[in-house]
């Protein structure tokens, strides 16, 4: 199954990512991305990837395993 | 069949990409105005501009990224014209390329500069200009930032981090106040407290001139200001000229329907930037030039393409940031000048969050400061519809109530 990574160093809290997949994606305490669920199904995946190229600084990617 | 994206910043890579995305399985030929690969356009103000990112590190899409799509870059000539009846696009060196469909993302450019003082003014919009910029920083102690918009407040933030002293100038007594409304267009001033910047604020420049060492620049009050470089930030135009013989329609961008087609036609798209489309949300036509929208309508313009059977409206909550200093400035839906928003929180505690309602106390958009949370709590509501100011208020509320 592809796995969700979110890069917390990139990330400054755009939240983009939460808009297009917020079953996947949200903010933390300190307004930066966390990851609800790591592994994705097939189904998931076009909102994922809409995520992804939303997300202004690149910290968003799908590991294909 | 081929699709055709005239345009090779945020808007035309990411369409491409969404067409890809949404299964559209023929020819994407991508035609760029710049040489360079296309490069993401907010760090040029900011990190790219200080020198802590490059050009490379911020590419929208490399030769590699380009060739695994099946994109065909055509960097380095700009579209030119388009034959609507014939469904060409015209290239600068004379050749041509067919399409059945044709995006148009030729975005904006900077507003010229209305004043002549030769190279120590400097616009930023590009690559090269922000190349240009950051060479003429480096060497210097002074510089003055005319228009205190996101991008000149940018600059004047990232100069600061350079060691310049800073001058900013904006014709209006509380620059965003056009925006957001006098109060907290005073907190997004504020937030160069601190920074040692001089703001001139309502007050217009009546003359640069290069005197040969430095700029001197004659302000509406009769007062000078000397600076070793200055840069215009005094917003963007749209880059429609090469459509003027299209027969389109070109009013402050180009004119489209609810789907973003080009009015009257079912084979013009158009996204970001350039794009004047009929905002429903808004009940009217709209351009807006946000980063986020940008990719927004590029893959709302890639699937009303390859649907066409099941068309959609694209009909955005607006949003928006801008980073100045260590300060996270996020704005989302409608935020109007004669407005009064409610606010919580304060700069001086390290983040606030003004939330705007509309007659009936709908909730019609917020501004945040460095909360993140807030922000997104907004958001939600605002695509959610339905909510109130009062909602809004009481959901950042309980994110501002400590913990346990």
């Amino acid at each position: 199954m592809p796995r969700v990574i979110a890069d917390g160093g990139l990330c400054q809290g755009y939240a983009n990512c939460i808009m297009d997949a917020g079953e996947i994606f949200d903010l933390d305490e300190d307004g930066l991305v966390v990851v609800l669920k790591e592994e994705i199904t097939e189904d998931e995946r076009a909102q994922v990837e809409t995520a992804i190229a939303n997300c202004p600084v690149s910290a968003l990617s799908l590991a294909e395993e | 069949m081929t699709a055709v994206v005239a345009g090779a910043s945020v808007a035309g890579v990411r369409t491409a990409q969404a067409l890809r995305r949404e299964g559209f399985a023929d020819d994407i030929v991508l035609i760029g105005a710049e040489p360079d690969v296309p490069y993401d356009k907010p760090p040029l103000s900011k990190a790219a501009l200080a020198g802590t990112t490059t050009i490379d590190a911020i590419a929208l899409l490399t030769h590699d990224d380009a060739k695994q799509l099946g994109v065909e870059l055509r960097l380095g000539v700009p579209a030119s014209g388009l034959d609507v009846p014939n469904r060409r696009v015209q290239l600068a060196d004379g050749t041509s390329v067919g399409y059945d469909q044709v995006i148009l993302a030729t975005g904006t450019r900077a507003r010229p500069s209305p004043w002549e003082a030769g190279s120590r003014l400097h616009l930023l919009r590009t690559a090269s200009d922000c190349a240009r910029l950051r060479a003429d920083m480096q060497g210097a102690g002074s510089i003055l930032v005319i228009g205190a918009g996101f991008i000149g407040s940018e600059v004047a933030a990232t100069a600061t981090k350079l060691g310049l002293s800073v001058t900013m100038v904006d014709p209006l007594p509380i620059p965003m106040s056009r925006i957001v409304g006098a109060e907290m267009g005073e907190l997004l001033a504020s937030v160069h407290d601190g920074y040692d910047v001089d703001r001139r604020f309502g007050l217009g420049v009546d003359q640069v001139t290069d005197d040969g060492d430095q700029l001197s620049v004659q302000l509406t009050d009769g007062s000078q200001v000397r600076a070793d470089l200055a840069v215009v930030g005094i917003g963007v135009v749209p880059n429609t000229e090469w459509l003027e013989d299209s027969g389109l329609a070109i009013d402050n961008g180009v004119m489209c329907d609810e789907f973003c087609r080009a009015e009257g036609r079912t084979d013009v798209f158009a996204a970001g930037d350039v794009a004047r489309w009929l905002h429903l949300r808004h009940g009217e036509h709209r351009r807006v030039e946000h980063w986020t929208h940008a990719c927004e309508q590029a893959a709302a313009v890639a699937r009303n393409i390859c649907h066409s059977d099941e068309l959609r409206a694209y009909d955005p909550v607006d949003y928006v940031w801008s980073d100045q200093y260590d300060w996270r400035i996020q704005m989302v839906g409608h935020t109007a000048e004669d407005s009064t928003p409610e606010i919580v929180g304060d700069i001086s505690t390290g983040r606030c969050a003004a939330v705007y309602a509309g007659p009936a106390g709908e909730l019609t958009g917020a501004v945040t400061v460095s909360w993140p949370k807030a922000m997104l709590a907004v958001r939600r509501q605002l695509t959610a519809g339905g909510a109130t100011a009062s909602d809004a208020l009481a959901q950042i509320h309980k994110l501002a109530a400590p913990v346990g």
